[in-house]
């Protein structure tokens, strides 16, 4: 018999950009174990996965982590009163702070979470990323946190072009010169504030793996997959999982020495002498995971037992060759549908 | 020379690296050479089966035969000598 239970997830912007909400969902709702109500938390009305057939049983429109992290919590608190929630789920790296930071009193008003530790977020933050290649012995590209429009005539001396601009949540582009560091330079800062990473760019294949850590050192599952069509915002369209023990074997290392706690994405680059640059360790499980469940490591379903305590048995395997294809599809709703998720910001 | 352990070749030509996530299409002589190296065959051996079967000469088949083998090379789907 299925245990029941209420999962609150964020992430429902299923665009071309997407939160990984929908293919969290998605894994939920294979599970063996799990006889799930899926409360979806919406930052816009008219984010996709709130009008997908079968994804949330109910949604529930939540201020911006930007409005303040006890708004936010304050919300959930609220939505938790009338609709009780067992395991809350964040998708995006922004909310994690709020969320990581009310731990505690989530747990104590009955939320369960299975998040990294403050200290882990921030040591594999893009701005850190140096210092966490350092302190682990892994091989990270040089980079540069900036602050101010005029550093960047000083990068000259300590990068070859072309570099990578980086936002410190989002946003990545490759700029040749100057004047294009500039222009990203001020595209990314109006978007996510400031420091902007200048990271120094290594040619080869962009590699990257979902995985799962139990924080106590252990890999609860990890899959490693190449982007085999990417949209011109940088995001995998298609993808196919690989057979690279060196992947894993890194993933696993990482995983180990931090006590990774919670879903993490390794972003790697893959150079011509076949040697592994960490690119970025995002905090959270990524969009693509629904491959990794359609490859037989249903990580979003692990990840629940964590959070409920449950013992859970690493995946120790995975299909190689499954490939995933995104596509996009009109939903068809009608006004008042819309209607009530503005007005009341719920629905 | 042999192809890598790990690299899928099916009936239709379709060929599979896992370690990168590459594939590509060959065509029927392509499999056919596959197939001889796969055997452990030897140059020789191979020049002398494929210019019985086809309309070629053996320095005009070997040509061609070092182009395709250059590109598997380059496409890392070769088991190369030094490696394990």
């Amino acid at each position: 018999m299925k245990t029941k239970i209420t999962i609150a997830v964020t992430g429902l912007n299923n665009t071309d950009n997407p939160g990984p909400g929908v293919p969290v969902i998605r894994g939920i709702r294979e599970s063996d174990v799990f006889e799930t109500r899926i409360l979806g938390l919406a930052y816009e009305n008219l984010e996709p996965g709130i009008y997908m057939p079968g994804m949330v049983d109910k949604t529930y429109r939540v201020p911006y982590p930007s409005e303040g992290s006890d708004v936010l919590v304050n919300r959930i608190l609220e939505i938790h009163k009338k609709d009780p929630i067992d395991v809350l789920i964040p998708n995006f790296d922004a909310e994690l702070y709020a969320f990581m930071r009310s731990e505690n009193i989530l747990k104590e008003a009955g939320i369960k979470t299975f998040l990294p530790t403050l200290e882990q977020f921030e040591e594999r933050h893009k701005t850190n990323l140096p210092d966490f290649g350092e302190k682990y012995d892994l091989d990270v590209p040089f980079s540069k946190t900036i602050t101010r429009i005029d550093e960047i005539a000083t990068l000259k001396e300590e990068f070859d072009y072309p570099v990578m601009v980086k936002g410190k949540f989002y946003d990545a582009y490759l700029a040749y010169n100057e004047e294009q560091v500039r222009m990203n330079y001020n595209k990314i800062s109006a978007k996510w504030g400031l420091p902007v990473i200048i990271q120094e760019f290594i040619k080869g294949t962009e590699v990257n793996v979902v995985a799962l850590g139990d924080g106590r050192g252990n890999t609860i599952g990890a899959v490693p997959m190449r982007k085999q069509f990417i949209t011109d915002k940088g995001k995998a369209w298609s993808g196919i999982t690989l057979d690279d023990q060196k992947m894993l074997d890194l993933t696993y290392r990482i995983i180990r020495a931090t006590k990774w706690r919670g879903g993490m994405e390794v972003e790697l680059v893959k150079s011509h002498k076949n040697k592994f640059y960490i690119i970025e360790i995002n905090p959270r499980i990524p969009a693509w995971v629904y491959l990794a469940v359609g490859a037989g490591q249903n990580l979003p379903e692990a990840l629940v037992k964590l959070a409920l305590g449950m013992a859970v048995t690493p995946y120790v395997d995975y299909q190689v060759g499954k490939m995933f294809i995104r596509y996009s599809y009109d939903l068809i709703i009608d006004l008042n549908v819309f209607e009530k998720l503005s007005t009341l910001g719920e629905l | 020379m042999r192809i890598k352990k790990n690299i899928a070749v099916s009936s239709t030509g379709f060929v599979f690296n896992p370690t990168t996530g590459d594939s590509y299409t060959i065509n029927q002589v392509g499999q056919e050479i596959l197939g001889y190296l796969d055997k452990n065959k030897s140059l020789d051996e191979i020049t002398s089966l494929m210019i019985t079967a086809y309309d070629i000469d053996g320095p005009g088949f070997e040509k061609y035969f070092f182009d395709f083998i250059s590109m598997l090379r380059q496409f890392e789907l070769l088991e190369e000598e030094n490696e394990n």
